[in-house]
């Protein structure tokens, strides 16, 4: 979900960001412990981000409801980057400096985390990352705690090579590095698994393309030989719209070839119309649509949070869910809000997820999720049509890539490095 | 025991409220389950009463059911013969297919506005108009939805109506099995329609393919050749692999040879289809190009006025294609049409009070036209995010324009796209006349080609700049509605296009709309042509590097204004 700008028009938008930014009514930092918030709130990423914003909020909330954390009660800092990369960098200079935040909670784009990054690391921050991305990262100071790609894009093509029975992949995807990061893994496991280089094509186009005529009629070709054929999306944000009505309008149904993407969840799929959607697949650690008492809980908060039943969730706001509970336990575990005792304290920590497990918080910092695979409904919601038995636990470093494979991220001693070589026995020192 | 599959029972339908309606789940209050209890004692007493009839029987399993129970109940339906089981089983493929609120009758619904009107699935009466939330949809998986198509194609073969059964023929080549060969072979006999009878030779030659007679084989072949069937070109493509160790897989020399030319043949025509396909994207991403470029060419290349709000014009169109829609929810493809001369007419006024409130004051200054021009373009963007919000919106696609035109298995062409190359042609032809045969287009002309000369012999110049920039302002609008059918709407619309008719406009000729219409269409087909060997982002790289040595060489573009007026 790592959108980036298209949007030269960011510049006069980030001029006004400032008036946005608020900070909650002063109290001195004996009697409250503050919370980072770091999303976009304008600009081309606002769409996604100001629903995690929201979330945020409402966990702040009813934590304070609760009586707070160490006895004190939690005040949300809510700054807005405006889209832009350098002004996350900037932003969370701010909070980790002027406002000295506890914990930050933000970003969604991978290039705005990289971004975040030198900063937390500098000034030793904890940064929670709720968004799926393409791994080949671990910080000491960030916790991701959305996918990595073996747990959304690896189960995803396990299931439609063994459900569904798919021999020729199409990989498509937006030009930028996440489809591309995932994409390289994803090719180098179908080959792993037998799959010939000639069943395997794969296509970038542009941020925001809406001609796909060629592309499809190409996918419609290349699916007609006679194997049964998948495509796999990470084509990303406005784009996915001419896309599919496209596939309908050349007559390609989700039966024939299924299109299993990795960006389309409830948020893209309200209040557009879903018609030539029904029937394809989308890959998440979370629906709205699941069954469980918890989740049924966490929606009608968030619909009272929010004012208005229409709204939906989403998988990052679950991944805020459990990040955000995961922190408050790993302080009060630790007794304190110090971000090393914090770092320590975390690894190990459990907390519930909404559809019905435990995640758990892993050394390499990344977090154990289950893997949906849902179909697309008219009414925007998934119905989960497989799921792993088991939660799946987050891989740094991807296994299918030669250059990754011998590297590990484990946080606690001995090794306490995020990016170890098991072969040369050798920390490089690089996280990412 | 029987309480047991009572609690089971219970248990499943409660499951699947909860999982498949979880919207509908979620408005119940917490005594739901209460209800569910209550319901469920209604169903299975429905059920005990109906049980001997097969039809009813399987219909209120397929309310109730699992996916698995629904699966039985699809194929019960489909051999119950009874006149209603293909309109249910359609229906259900359809997603139109429901169950009021009490989960007994099963009711096929059509959008009406807000409401659904309903219709009884099983007798057809009409039930009148109902909320979504008295409905919960039968929801079907992909698997389902393929074994739906193949009992539906079956009974589809018993149609009276010809095109009915050649769709459904045409449905089974790919799928075909011993036992819906034998059902083809029932039916070859009663049909008369020849073309009906062509898709069933091609099932019966495709299967003859794998018989162990060689005469067979080659007979098969000589039938298949004649088809245009990319199944044909697959199954014969088989015949003449190789396996890994490099033998081939088919041992018979003889057949391999045959199969060889036959898919020399069929190759010949696929190529030409193929290259009709690309010319036909192409034209379209032309047809594209040219409306959003042709208003511009009449600000730009006419006034001389570079506009950067052209892109914000086009999105004022097509948001009035969605407001339109949302006036007329129940006429969606009226809608679309009214909305052409509604964006016309409000895109216009834009554009005159931009001309009359700022451009004119800044005539002659390039530079600030553009930046205050550009300034408009980010003030129209912000007054649509508030006025709806910064998420797309959705404009339906009316039903003549989804779908494509199926000529055979190798060319089909998307309507949507057919629909706007001819707009694009009937938006240009209307422009032309606009500007030769009206007194409009005189004086904008005149104007262009002298303004003091213009000027001295009364004509308003003011006036006549404040309608050009009009009726270059509504084109763009006009063309907001093609948009909005192919595109998303949103307030970044615009941006994406206002590069590309820049490119167009200057790549034409400034000031000539002919040069205008061929250059937007020739960058669509080379643009199209590049696609598939270079991809998508260097294609459009590749034609950009082409058009600045292209400018580089005649500056003026395709077709340069000639005679003094060029020179001034």
């Amino acid at each position: 979900m790592k959108k980036l700008s298209k949007n030269l028009k960011l510049l006069s938008i980030a001029a006004v960001a400032s008036f946005f930014s608020v900070t909650a009514p002063t109290a001195s930092a004996e009697e409250t412990i503050k919370v980072g918030v770091l999303h976009s709130l304008s600009g081309t990423m606002a769409i996604s981000e100001t629903t995690l914003k929201d979330t945020m909020l409402m966990l702040i909330e009813e934590q304070n409801k609760k009586g707070g954390l160490l006895g004190k009660k939690l005040e949300p800092v809510v700054v807005d980057p405006a889209s832009n990369w350098p002004l996350f960098a900037e932003k969370a200079r701010e909070l980790l400096t002027k406002d000295k935040v506890a914990a930050i909670f933000g970003c969604w784009t991978s290039v705005s985390r990289k971004s975040v990054l030198p900063v937390v690391e500098e000034l030793n921050g904890l940064l929670f990352y709720p968004v799926q991305y393409e791994g080949e990262e671990s910080s000491k100071n960030v916790f991701y705690t959305g996918a990595a790609p073996n747990q959304q894009a690896i189960p995803a093509v396990d299931y439609l090579m063994n459900d569904f029975g798919a021999e020729r992949w199409v990989l498509a995807g937006t030009d930028y590095v996440y489809p591309r990061t995932t994409n390289k893994i994803l090719e180098a496991y179908l080959k792993s698994k037998g799959v010939d280089e000639k069943d395997i094509m794969i296509n970038y186009t542009p941020f925001g393309h809406s001609d796909w005529q060629s592309i499809v009629s190409d996918i419609k070709k290349f699916g007609s030989a006679g194997k049964k054929t998948a495509v796999v999306s990470t084509i990303n944000g406005d784009a996915n719209i001419p896309f599919y009505k496209e596939l309908g309008n050349q007559g390609i149904s989700a039966e024939d070839i299924p299109v299993v993407a990795f960006s389309v969840g409830e948020e893209e799929l309200s209040g557009i119309d879903t018609k030539p959607l029904v029937g394809h697949l989308a890959a998440w650690n979370y629906f709205m649509s699941v069954d469980t008492t918890k989740n049924a809980a966490f929606i009608k908060q968030w619909h009272e949070f929010i004012k208005n039943p229409k709204r939906v969730t989403n998988d990052p706001m679950e991944a805020h869910y459990i990040g955000f509970n995961m922190w408050v336990k790993a302080v009060e575990k630790a007794g304190t809000i110090d971000p090393d005792a914090v770092q320590k304290a975390i690894i190990g920590v459990e907390a519930p997820n909404l559809t019905g497990g435990i995640s758990k918080m892993l050394p390499n910092h990344h977090i154990t999720k289950p893997v949906l695979i849902g179909e697309i409904q008219d009414n925007g919601q998934f119905l989960t049509v497989w799921q792993t038995n088991k939660l799946v636990p987050g891989d740094a470093w991807s296994d299918f890539l030669p250059e990754s494979k011998p590297i590990i991220a484990d946080w606690t001693p001995p090794i306490l490095c995020g990016n170890f070589n098991t072969e040369t026995k050798k920390c490089s020192g690089q996280n990412y | 025991m029987k309480a047991n599959s009572f609690k089971w029972r219970m248990s499943l339908l409660a499951l699947i409220m909860l999982c498949i309606r979880p919207s509908i789940a979620l408005d119940e209050p917490a005594d739901g389950s209460a209800q569910f209890n209550s319901e469920n004692q209604k169903v299975s007493k429905q059920q005990a009463e109906t049980v001997l009839d097969p039809f009813a029987d399987a219909l209120s399993r397929l309310l109730i059911g699992s996916m698995k129970d629904r699966e039985q109940a699809i194929e019960h339906l489909s051999v119950t013969g009874h006149p209603r089981s293909l309109p249910i089983l359609e229906a259900l493929l359809d997603g139109r297919l429901y169950a009021l609120r009490d989960k007994k009758t099963a009711v096929v619904a059509t959008e009406s506005g807000q409401d659904y009107r309903i219709a009884d699935a099983s007798t057809e009466a009409d039930l009148g108009l109902v909320e979504r939330s008295e409905l919960s949809k039968v929801n079907i998986t992909n698997s389902l939805r393929t074994k739906l198509r193949k009992k539906i194609s079956i009974l589809q073969l018993q149609s009276d109506d010809a095109s009915v059964r050649l769709f459904a023929v045409n449905a089974m080549v790919k799928t075909a099995d011993a036992k819906t060969l034998e059902l083809l072979k029932e039916y070859e006999s009663t049909e008369t329609d020849e073309d009906v009878l062509s898709s069933m030779r091609l099932i019966f030659a495709l299967n003859d393919l794998q018989n162990s007679d060689k005469s067979v084989r080659l007979n098969a072949m000589d039938t298949l050749k004649e088809y245009n069937s990319l199944e044909a070109y697959n199954r014969l493509s088989v015949l003449i692999e190789k396996d890994n160790a490099g033998n081939f897989i088919e041992a018979d020399n003889e057949v391999r040879k045959k199969a060889q030319a036959a898919l020399k043949k069929i190759d010949a025509r696929l190529q030409f289809y193929n290259s009709v396909e690309t010319v036909f994207f192409g034209l379209s991403l032309g047809a594209v190009l040219v409306l959003a470029a042709i208003g511009l060419a009449i600000t730009f290349g006419v006034m001389g006025v570079i506009n950067m709000a052209h892109g914000e014009l086009m999105m004022l169109g097509a948001y009035t294609t969605y407001v339109m829609q949302q006036i007329m929810p129940n006429h969606i493809g009226l809608s679309v049409i009214l909305a052409i001369p509604a964006a016309f007419m409000i895109s216009a006024l834009v554009g005159v009070a931009i001309e009359r409130g700022i451009i004119r004051f800044l005539y002659g200054r390039p530079l600030e036209t553009l930046l205050a021009t550009f300034g408009i373009s980010l003030f129209l963007q912000q007054t649509v995010r508030s006025i709806f919000s910064p998420l797309n919106r959705s404009v339906t696609t009316p039903e003549w324009m989804s779908g494509s035109w199926q000529i055979n298995d190798f060319l089909s062409l998307t309507w949507n796209r057919f629909y706007i190359v001819l707009f694009c042609l009937l938006v240009f032809a209307a422009l032309l006349q606009i500007l030769k045969k009206t007194r409009l287009g005189l004086e904008v002309r005149a104007v262009a080609q002298n303004r003091n000369m213009a000027k001295a012999m009364g004509i308003p110049t003011a006036q006549v700049d404040a309608m050009t920039f009009g009726l270059g302002s509504g084109i763009a609008g006009v063309a907001g509605v093609a948009l909005s059918q192919i595109t998303n709407v949103g307030p970044n619309l615009g941006q994406s296009y206002i590069v590309d008719s820049f490119m167009v406009v200057v790549f034409g000729g400034v000031g000539n709309l002919w040069g205008t219409l061929v250059a937007g269409f020739s960058l669509g087909i080379a643009n199209k042509m590049l696609e598939p060997h270079a991809g998508a982002v260097l294609a459009k790289i590749l034609v950009l590097v082409f058009i600045i040595l292209f400018i580089q060489k005649r500056p003026r573009g395709l077709f340069p204004q000639k005679g003094r007026a060029a020179e001034a």
